[in-house]
């Protein structure tokens, strides 16, 4: 037998991570210990320190490693833990484009002022009580349930929702980094099971919220099962769970290639679920419309950025010598995702919906990026969901702050002549809408371009073509809602659009500035997305 | 030199824009741009050495800075004497449209100042598409002029802006990211070449030569479909006339002026040069299309009711002219089609400034409205007859200079072709003098000239409707008067003294014919 040692730790490599973590553990003896009244505040201050401390951890640690050290054996390699992680190049910038994302869907969760109270609450009974006045037995989905309650009543928040989205965040940042198959599903659970509660956390509209929560529960536990039964018969196959082994084990093993490929198929399935790739997305517009917006925002940003970056990695260490047999398949399901998205996104009439099938659209581009098993593919992935990922979060702030006497005005055509009543809201939307179009000088152009390239790079012209004419498609809606509020008259009832707290604000300016650099001088944040490959 | 020229006018569209308060100094200060701008233009054209361009210099004024040095992508701007002459002509148009749009009735809500700001970005942009000597730069440039031009169209036009504003920018947005496809493929091929992919249009121009035909066409037909888009060639026309009928007059000059003229302007600079053999092979294509062009869209012109889409077709028509001079690849050709452009942008500026006139007074955009205009207008109608003549190409009118080096200059290599389009000219004194003898002559008729009154069918005696003012149609003001005049200028002066454009010119179309790597065919002297 032989002893057990203990795995060497890179502590400094792990620090972002346990921050977070550990921030999110201490946020939940903050809810269970303090006054009501305090724990706005203090989930909030102790969300962006730890945000911000993680950040500062990374660049520390990210600065101070050279590309030797994280390939070099012993304390400094970018795997760690006995394997179960590798915290290498895109790893790093990966945490980073979370830590920062999650800062800005912070501040859009953390905001009073737009919807009072926040748009976060745990049932409509609370929303009453929480007031000292009568609880109001208001069923979801009847008038009571969408207004605020008695005028009276002081409406306040359900900070649970901070340390759950920590946990999220922190799962999200296992997931990018985790060097084996079951780490990765023990992340996936992670940040999964937070996102199905905070998609039922919404103020209004809350039966179609419930509805989002289960939606989302019930299809996310689907597909974490079907990644669990890829995972034991890759297990079979291989006889191991770490990515670097698998990939060795490709050319050795004598076991039956269909085990490989039914476990990769399955293993598949359940990422590309959680990247809302079509066929596989039926979730996401019911989910992005009945979620409360800020969650939204998180889920649309991040979630992406995890699940692709999970996906990359996958490929890239663990499959990449058996792309030949794989890559067929990952092409078809990036083109049905692609025209799913663009033509179905041609039909909605709900702006949240709108940006959803937008999303599934977005995400067969980024598979583009992700399958193209080349160091371009990778980096070009990388800065991909950086822009992506900021860009998204504004689109969402700014939908928040477009209101009437219901709460979100989502539909469509309520937009009407908005640049009539509010010109910096529209060019501002208007200018996120061209990102995600990918007009040049926004970064929806370079990132297109960054993917695309690879993609070309890689033999994949026929898909570029299709990606391309996808993104005329979709062009065409993210257009109808400029001509709507530019060229059409405001009805005279319309939405009103609410001035931002401090903290939407910096939310979306920071959405919009990283989208306007991005697409100027990109050069940077692609410099760090190419730094270095994946180190398994 | 080339940078100022660039940022000046989208400086100027951002100060405007935030002068909405107090018009009369937001239109005087977009009119200060714009002078400023033509002045600077001037230098930058005397600033241009023709000798040196003869020695071989390919670009001039040229300017380069690393821009995203993963994608291989510089700053880069620069002119040949064919990008010169279309900023020129943008830098002459300019003002004349934004003098024309000073009381520009518009729709409830808008500014005028709105509309010059627009204006004045759309220029600077074209700036940039013209000056690029980086492909990516280009591309930037191309997609990035859409959008004012699609608030123009989409805010300030006529009744149907929405449906024309959406077309527009759909169709150029298409052809724009299959250019794309293109521009990332020209990136990899580089890229495998060369070792590191490049966007530099002079190494892109080297890499030319070595390149296979097979891929040489795929590449060429990405770049081809958005410029015959742009252009626009008859299968991809259909969007022009709806943007040249709803967009306000003076974005629809900017637009069939120089707008459009990217799309020649790009098979000249991108198509030829970077890909000669796919050129030279799909030449009969692009030839057929064009003579169609001419032919199709001269008739159609015949029996257009309206008279701002009669201007669209009848540029359709012409730009088949410019598309036939292009790729008949010979020097007198390719400077007739490069003349063509600029004097295509003059005439028509003045074609489409006159009708915008009649229509203001009239209040109607039908043909059907106006009748003997001549008897109460004879300046605006003599103005439109010199517009025309010169769409005519009438000798002695500048258009007659080009069209007849296309026409004597495509012959040699492409006789049946050019026999063919020559009869498009008949079809185009067909077009234009019914047009003419409809509107302005004969008796006063028509509810646009005679008011309610004027009823299908009601002739009126010139003088007694004068006399009982039953008429209130007015002829040429002042500013009307001061817009047109340079154009008119320019028509005759470029009619009898093509040479200084010419000269200019020359040098550049001869280098572009070397890089498609033939010579003048036999019997085509300059």
């Amino acid at each position: 037998m032989t002893p057990l040692t203990v795995p060497e730790i890179n502590y400094g490599a792990l620090l972002p991570l346990l921050i977070i973590l550990g921030a999110a553990c201490i946020a939940v003896l903050l809810e269970a210990f303090l006054p009501r009244h305090q724990r706005w505040p203090s989930q909030v201050v102790l969300s962006v320190v730890a945000i911000a401390a993680a950040g500062v951890a990374l660049g520390v640690h990210a600065s101070g490693t050279t590309a030797e050290d994280l390939t070099a054996v012993g304390e400094t390699n970018a795997v760690t833990i006995a394997g179960a992680l590798s915290v290498d190049r895109p790893a790093m910038f990966l945490w980073g484009t979370l830590l920062a994302l999650g800062l800005a869907s912070v501040l859009l969760i953390a905001d009073r002022s737009v919807e009072p109270g926040g748009a976060i609450v745990a049932s409509a009974m609370e929303r009453a009580a929480v007031g000292g006045g009568k609880p109001v037995s208001a069923a979801p989905g009847t008038s009571e349930d969408r207004g605020y309650g008695a005028p009276d009543q002081a409406p306040t928040m359900q900070t649970e929702v901070f340390p759950l989205m920590l946990f999220a965040l922190g799962g999200m940042m296992t997931f990018v980094a985790a060097n084996d198959l079951l780490t990765m599903f023990i992340a996936l659970e992670v940040l999964s099971l937070p996102l199905y509660l905070m998609c039922g956390l919404a103020r209004r509209r809350r039966l179609l919220s419930q509805e989002a929560a289960v939606k989302y529960f019930l299809l996310g536990a689907f597909a974490s099962a079907f990644f669990l039964y890829g995972l034991a018969l890759i297990y079979g196959y291989s006889g191991t769970i770490r990515f670097a082994e698998i990939s060795d084990s490709l050319a050795t093993s004598t076991r039956s290639d269909s085990l490989l490929f039914a476990g990769l198929a399955l293993l598949v399935v359940g990422l590309l679920f959680k990247g809302s790739v079509a066929p596989f997305h039926t979730w996401t517009p019911d989910v992005y419309q009945g979620a409360p917006t800020p969650v939204t925002a998180f889920m649309a940003a991040c979630t992406k950025v995890a699940a692709f970056g999970g996906i990359a990695r996958v490929l890239y260490v663990a499959f990449g010598d058996a792309r030949w047999d794989w890559t067929p398949v990952l092409w078809v399901v990036a083109v049905i995702s692609m025209v799913v998205g663009a033509v179905l996104g041609l039909a909605q009439t709900d702006v949240k919906r709108m940006i959803a099938y937008s999303s599934i659209a977005h995400a067969g581009f980024i598979l583009l990026g992700a399958m193209a098993v080349t160091e371009e593919g990778v980096s070009g992935t990388l800065f991909y969901l950086l822009a992506y990922g900021f860009t998204t979060i504004a689109v969402f702030g700014v939908i928040s702050l477009v209101r009437d006497a219901d709460g979100e005005a989502t539909a469509m055509s309520r937009w009407a002549g908005l640049a009539k009543r509010s010109p910096v809201l529209a060019g501002v939307m208007t200018f996120l809408l061209l990102a995600l179009a990918g007009i040049p000088l926004t970064s929806g152009f370079t990132s297109k371009f960054a993917v695309f390239s690879a993609a070309l790079g890689a033999g994949g012209a026929v898909l570029v073509v299709i990606a391309l004419v996808a993104s005329a498609v979709a062009a065409f809606f993210y257009l109808r809602l400029v001509v709507l509020m530019y060229f059409s008259e405001p009805p005279a009832d319309g939405p009103s659009v609410v001035v931002p707290g401090a903290f939407t604000t910096v939310a979306i300016t920071l959405g919009v500035l990283v989208t306007l650099l991005l697409g100027v001088l990109p050069t940077l944040a692609l410099g760090w997305a190419g730094s270095g490959g994946f180190v398994g | 030199m080339l940078l100022i020229l660039l940022l000046l006018p989208l400086v100027g569209a951002a100060v405007v824009a935030s002068m909405a308060g107090n018009q009369r100094a937001a239109k005087l200060t977009a009119f200060a741009f714009a002078i400023v701008e033509l002045v600077l233009t001037a230098v930058a054209w005397f600033a241009y050495s023709v000798a040196d361009a003869e020695a071989g210099t390919r670009f001039q004024l040229e300017l380069a800075v690393d821009w995203i040095p993963a994608f291989g992508t510089r700053f880069a701007l620069g002119v040949d004497g064919i990008a010169l002459v279309m900023i020129a002509l943008t830098a002459v148009l300019v003002p004349i449209v934004l003098g024309f749009s000073w009381e520009e009735k518009l729709p409830a809500g808008r500014t005028v100042s709105g509309l010059m700001a627009l204006i004045l970005a759309t220029q600077g942009l074209l700036v940039g598409v013209f000056a690029a000597t980086d492909v990516f730069l280009f591309y930037v440039f191309f997609e990035a002029m859409l959008i004012p031009m699609y608030f123009l169209i989409g805010r300030f036009g006529g009744p149907r802006r929405q449906y024309a504003a959406v077309k527009f920018f759909l169709y150029s947005l298409l052809g724009g990211l299959i250019m794309l496809a293109s521009v990332i493929g020209l990136f990899v091929v580089s890229g495998q070449r060369l070792g590191q992919g490049t966007f530099s249009w002079g190494e892109l121009q080297q890499l030319a030569a070595t390149l296979p035909e097979s891929t040489q066409i795929w590449l060429f037909l990405g770049f081809f479909v958005a410029f015959a888009i742009k252009a626009p060639l008859v299968p991809f026309h259909t969007w022009l006339p709806d943007a040249g009928q709803q967009a306000p007059v003076g974005a629809g000059v900017l637009l069939v002026g120089v707008l459009d003229k990217v799309g020649t302007f790009g098979f000249l600079r991108y198509c030829l040069p970077l890909f000669p053999l796919a050129s030279q092979r799909l030449a009969p294509l692009v030839l057929v299309l064009a003579v169609i062009g001419i032919l199709y869209a001269g008739m159609v012109a015949i029996g257009q009711k309206d008279l701002k889409r009669f201007v669209p077709y009848t540029s359709i028509a012409h730009f088949g002219f410019i598309a036939l001079g292009i790729f008949a690849f010979s020097t007198q050709a390719f400077a007739g089609s490069t003349l063509y452009m600029v004097n295509h942008g003059i005439s028509t500026g003045l074609l489409f400034i006159v009708i915008g006139l009649l229509i203001v007074r009239g209040g109607s955009t039908l043909v059907a409205d106006y009748g003997g205009v001549h008897k109460v207008a004879p300046l605006l109608a003599g103005t439109f007859l010199v517009a025309v003549l010169a769409s005519l190409a009438l000798p002695g009118t500048n258009s007659f200079v080009s069209e007849f080096l296309v026409l004597i200059g495509s012959f040699p290599r492409e006789p049946v072709f050019t026999i063919l389009a020559t009869v498009g000219i008949i079809v185009a004194a067909l077009y234009v003098l019914w047009l003419y003898q409809r509107t302005m002559q004969g008796p006063l008729r028509g509810t646009a000239v005679l008011g309610a009154a004027g009823g299908p069918g009601t002739v009126i005696d010139p003088v007694a409707a004068a006399e009982k003012g039953r008429t209130s149609f007015t002829d040429l003001g002042k500013r009307e008067i001061a817009v047109l005049t340079p154009l008119i200028v320019l028509i005759i002066l470029l009619g009898f003294f093509p040479g200084p454009v010419l000269d200019v010119i020359n040098p550049s179309v001869q280098s572009t014919l070397t890089e498609v790597g033939l010579v003048d065919p036999v019997g085509a002297t300059r």
